[in-house]
């Protein structure tokens, strides 16, 4: 007969092993299982079977732990299992390098998303953006802005016509007479808009592009004033170190005249076949408000003065982008144009 | 216009430098636009000198030539059509490498050894002539280098000269403006052998005058104000000299006779055109400058019978036209080899008369072009007495009687007052009155001060100097535009106010690239018409025969020409402007907002199996309902044929969506579109509207519509019935099957008492005042399980 102080010491051992039990792998619950309350020859299975010769007081108190103890290792075996289960089945890591799951992202033309940002940097030198009609008539596209007809400067402009004295304005400047009509200075304004010349599509000419005007006017503006607002703007548009330089040139609304170049954003005037080899980059025509179209719009040309220049917004977002051919810019081919997505 | 460096140096009399001269033109307002280096690269090739010239004994097309190479006689087979013997030609040698790489050996042409060969302009890359070998006038012996004996090396600079410079369109012209710059004068280069003495000083006469017998009169004064003539007899007609060749070949002129090319160097030095008559052909003794008759025709030089029209300024003589005066002249009055005695004109021709007569015969000569932005009327007796002299010195020739000045009504000399302190208010900085003297003067307007102010004569070359302002600006281009300070001053705010349009053109462009469209831009010139669509009157082709009256046709070509691509998804938007004829003068012009779908909803990915469903119905009406909200005008969108429109109170449609056609290839999907008007009106910024503190109470419900009821019926009626409790009702399922007539939508209600958690029974009530309604009011029942 084993003596009752061996029992004592092997029911600790089994409150030992209740503990180890709900931290155990799987394999060290089953030796548990085997060695503690295996049918054969588990601990407890014996001391349970020996209790029938002992004496009844011992028999009472020893039974009762032995008996407290199986429940608690039966209970703390079956919840591990149960938790050692669960995380068995938990899904595996993820792959994290798989693709994500994508969006359609579209994207602003990028004609008008050039227009856009040129008005804004007009917008903080105090211009306001204004628009006007495509179809215009013979006086405010040629002879407000001091066009003759009868000069060969009006070859410049092959126009299409949609009627007797109608056609569809060869630039934007129209609309400085339509404002300079209707507003007494200080006027500060851009025109964005389509534009129309009877040209043959090649790849530097449309028949139809887009053009932004700008024109200010006020007292005491002088040509000085025109070459610190051009020169801001190119260097806001471009870059802070981008070179300007003004030319002389011709316009018959705008004396004196200029053509502006920037240099060359590409080979930042070195010299490449984008500038080609000159290191500049004609960017807009400009110059003076000639005194005639203050008189032809019912200003006076005495008392004020101004500015004014046009750009066409094909060729720079053609140089931003590098975009060899004006004709992409028309074909909607959804492969360029998901190319410059915000 | 093309300049020769070489002759630009000698009228400043100095060497310049090509790359300098370039950038103090372009500075100067006459940018080089294109530079060709003459530098022909002909070392072996001499002057050869053909003895005898016969035809190949095998072939009837060749020439067997004997060419003097300075050393010996050589037999040289030759291709071109006439070889002269006598003349002397360039020679290359066996062993020259020609300017195209191409290197001599000697070789059997047909039977004969060919040793070198006599070579074209255009093999020698000295021009492009190729017709025949180039004759070359010159008294250098045969076996001289080609390029002793023949000025040939020059820079070619091609200039951009603006409408409003007819003085830039001669080398005199040019060389005035650099030497401003670079404080030398200019002197006309002497002509060599130029003979002394001449008729002596023009007889200016107001309406006829006679010189060489021959009567000269204006009739046409508006259309030709000034017209003078010189005759030179005793000319001998013939090949220039080399020098004279060189110079014009050196500008891409060709040269013609010695009488022509001479009337050539005084157009391209001085910029005035003129005209050599073979005085013989002046029938009836006399000229008659005139408006053409209506109807009346002539033969031009380039062989055309052309139509004349009264605007045009005809030069006769007494039987009829024989020249359209400063356009071109007639092919019987020509100066040719039998010429003996000519008869020059030098006129002055009103520019717009000009510019219509050019137009109207859809012709522009150097003359023309001249002519038409306006020639120097002062300098005509200095152009004149310069191409006499130059006539006399290459071909011959006295000038027996001083030339006729026919001048009805001279011009007034142009003066323009100028104030100095107007140039500095101008342009910002103060330019001293002595500078604006130097930079006036230098430029050739005379300056006589008058108190504060400047009396300014403008010189007769420059028809574009009117008024103060033309005057500023001379100042500025000479003093350098980029000696002007770039200063940013304080400025006044415009009083113009934005439009609002583009702000609206701004938030559609955020809205539908949110949505995932690209933004298209389409040409407004369009091959289809269409119902009230406007006609350009002068397309260039059928393609853009009209305005566009709609943005969605331009899409869906875009759509086609993906396709072509083989790019199946499709997401377009574009905003513009559309016309329409609305019976006046001008079309009239709407903003428009359309866009087009087609393709996969949504990017395909690994966890759908790289699949997504495509576009539908519902994905463009979701679309055309964004487009209406931050776009459209008011109004609602209702079903129409096939898709949806938006309607006014007026019943007017303002806008469509549904299924587009197309040319569609058989893998691509369904194409869908919406076009709406964009109006600018106010869209009030939204107001906060609290949120809600109490719960919800949802119900779903499952109703069987009959045939005819629609879902924005059924909730119309629930929103009636359903009373403030209701705020939401979603379609959340649509159930069609056989078994039921009609069709079972299922919507999910939620109730809500904004001061008060809504009891469930509350919900129920509310619920069935619902039904109750929608069973009276539209036969509209619970579905039964």
């Amino acid at each position: 007969m084993p003596q009752t102080p061996a029992h004592q010491e092997q029911l600790d051992a089994v409150a030992h092993a209740v503990d180890r039990a709900s931290r155990a792998d799987a394999a060290t619950l089953a030796q548990l299982k085997t060695e503690i309350l295996g049918r054969k020859a588990g601990t407890l299975t014996l001391i349970l079977r020996s209790l029938a010769g002992l004496p009844s007081e011992e028999r009472r108190a020893i039974g009762a732990r032995a008996n407290q103890l199986k429940r608690a290792l039966e209970e703390a075996i079956a919840q591990r299992e149960l938790a050692l289960q669960q995380e068995a089945r938990a899904p595996k890591a993820l792959d994290w390098t798989m693709p994500s799951r994508p969006v359609w992202r579209g994207a602003v033309h990028p004609v008008n998303a050039v227009t856009d940002e040129i008005c804004e940097v007009f917008r903080t030198l105090g211009f306001t953006r204004v628009t006007g009609p495509e179809a215009e008539t013979e006086d405010y596209n040629f002879t407000k802005l001091n066009i003759g007809l009868d000069h060969p400067a009006a070859d410049e402009h092959d126009t299409f016509y949609l009627g007797p004295g109608v056609l569809l304005r060869t630039h934007t400047s129209p609309m400085q007479a339509r404002v300079m009509e209707q507003y007494q200075p200080p006027i500060r304004i851009v025109v964005p808009g389509r534009v129309y010349r009877r040209d043959a599509f090649d790849p530097s000419h449309s028949p139809v592009f887009e053009q932004i005007e700008g024109l200010a006017v006020d007292e005491g503006i002088s040509f000085v004033d025109f070459k610190a607002a051009i020169d801001t703007f190119v260097k806001l548009f471009f870059s802070r170190d981008t070179a300007v330089r003004f030319r002389p040139s011709f316009f018959p609304f705008t004396e004196p005249s200029a053509e502006v170049d920037a240099q060359c954003q590409m080979c930042r005037g070195s010299g490449c076949s984008t500038c080609k080899q000159t290191g500049w980059l004609e960017i807009m025509g400009a110059g003076m408000v000639h005194p005639a179209v203050f008189e032809n719009c019912g200003i006076d040309p005495e008392r004020y003065t101004g500015y004014a220049f046009g750009m066409g917004v094909e060729r720079i977002a053609m140089l931003r982008h590098g975009i060899p051919d004006i004709r992409l810019l028309w074909e909607n081919d959804m492969r360029l144009l998901s190319q410059f997505s915000e | 216009m093309i300049v020769s460096l070489n002759w630009l140096s000698d009228l400043l009399g100095r060497d310049l430098a090509a790359d300098d001269v370039a950038e103090r033109l372009a500075m100067l307002g006459a940018p080089v636009e294109g530079r060709e280096e003459l530098r022909p690269q002909l070392d072996g090739v001499v002057v050869g000198l053909v003895e005898r010239a016969e035809k190949h004994p095998n072939a009837d097309r060749l020439t067997l030539c004997q060419v003097n190479n300075g050393r010996e006689v050589v037999e040289v087979v030759c291709g071109a059509p006439v070889v002269k013997p006598g003349a002397k030609y360039p020679y290359a040698p066996e062993g020259t490498v020609l300017p195209g790489g191409l290197r001599l050996e000697a070789r059997k042409i047909r039977g004969v050894v060919s040793h070198g060969m006599l070579c074209s302009a255009r093999e020698l890359e000295l021009g492009t002539e190729h017709e025949g070998i180039m004759e070359i006038r010159t008294d250098a012996p045969p076996g001289t280098r080609l390029l002793d004996a023949f000025p040939l090396e020059d820079t070619r600079l091609e200039l951009e000269v603006t409408a409003n410079r007819p003085d830039l369109l001669c080398h005199k012209g040019v060389a005035r403006e650099l030497s401003v710059v670079y404080g030398v004068p200019v002197k006309l280069p002497a002509i060599p052998n130029a003979p002394r003495g001449d008729g002596g000083a023009p007889r200016r006469v107001k309406q006829t005058g006679a010189v060489g017998g021959v009567d000269v009169s204006i009739e046409d004064v508006e259309g030709c104000p000034r017209y003078m003539a010189a005759v030179i007899r005793g000319v001998q007609i013939g090949p220039s000299p080399t020098w004279l060749e060189a110079r014009l070949r050196a500008i891409g002129a060709r040269p013609i006779n010695n009488v022509v090319d001479a009337t050539n160097y005084v157009l391209y030095e001085l910029n005035q055109p003129l005209h050599a008559f073979d005085l013989a052909t002046v029938r009836g003794n006399k000229i008659v400058v005139r408006r053409a008759a209506p109807g009346e025709q002539m033969t031009t030089l380039d062989g055309e019978t052309r139509e004349l029209t009264p605007e045009m300024t005809m030069i006769c003589d007494g039987e009829g036209p024989t020249a359209i005066g400063g356009v071109m002249g007639g092919a019987t009055s020509e100066v040719s080899e039998g010429t003996t005695d000519v008869l020059l004109e030098c006129a002055y021709f009103d520019p717009p008369r000009i510019r219509q007569t050019r137009q109207a015969l859809k012709m522009t000569t150097e003359a023309s072009y001249r002519f038409e932005r306006g020639t120097d009327y002062e300098a005509m007796p200095d152009a004149l007495r310069r191409a006499v002299q130059l006539i006399r010195a290459v071909a011959g020739g006295a000038e027996p009687e001083p030339p006729i000045d026919v001048y009805p009504k001279p011009f007034k000399a142009r003066t323009v007052v100028l104030r100095p302190e107007r140039v500095a208010h101008v342009l910002g900085m103060p330019v001293t009155r002595e500078e604006i003297e130097r930079i006036l003067v230098g430029l050739g307007f005379p300056v006589a001060p008058k108190g504060a102010k400047l009396h300014v004569q403008v010189p007769g070359w420059r028809p574009d100097v009117t008024r103060e302002i033309d005057l500023i600006e001379e100042v500025a281009r000479v003093r350098g535009y980029d000696t002007f300070p770039t200063e940013l001053l304080p400025f006044r705010t415009s009083v113009v106010p934005d439009d609002p349009i583009e702000p609206l053109r701004a938030a559609i462009r955020r809205v539908m690239t949110g949505m995932g469209l690209h933004e298209a831009r389409s040409l407004s010139l369009t091959g289809a018409g269409g119902e009230g669509a406007w006609r350009v009157l002068n397309p260039l082709s059928a393609e853009d025969a009209y305005l566009r009256a709609d943005l969605l046709a331009g899409l869906v070509r875009s759509a086609e020409r993906n396709w072509a691509v083989r790019e199946r998804d499709i997401r377009l938007f574009e905003t513009g402007r559309v016309f329409h004829d609305v019976g006046e003068a001008r079309p009239r012009e709407m903003q428009r907002l359309a866009g087009v779908i087609s393709g996969e909803r949504m990017p395909p990915h690994w966890t759908a199996q790289g699949k997504s469903p495509d576009y539908d119905v519902w994905d463009v009406k979701a679309m055309f309902e964004e487009a209406v909200r931050v776009a459209g005008p008011e109004g609602v969108v209702v079903e129409a044929d096939g898709g949806w429109e938006l309607v006014d109170g007026d019943g007017a449609r303002h806008g469509w969506a549904g299924a587009l056609a197309a040319d569609r290839p058989p893998w691509a999907a369904q194409l869908y579109g919406f076009e709406v008007e964009v109006e600018v009106r106010d869209r009030p910024h939204p107001l906060h509207q609290p949120l809600p503190t109490t719960p919800p109470v949802e119900r779903d419900i499952a109703l069987v519509l009959p045939e005819g009821v629609s879902a924005v019926a059924v909730e119309e009626v629930m929103g009636e019935a359903g009373g403030a409790l209701l705020v939401a009702t979603r379609v959340f399922d649509e159930y069609r099957g056989d078994e039921m007539v009609g069709r079972s939508v299922a919507w999910r209600l939620v109730f809500r008492a904004p001061d008060r958690t809504l009891r469930d029974r509350e919900a129920d009530e509310a619920l069935d005042a619902v039904l109750t309604a929608l069973k009276e009011r539209l036969g509209v029942e619970r579905r039964q399980a």
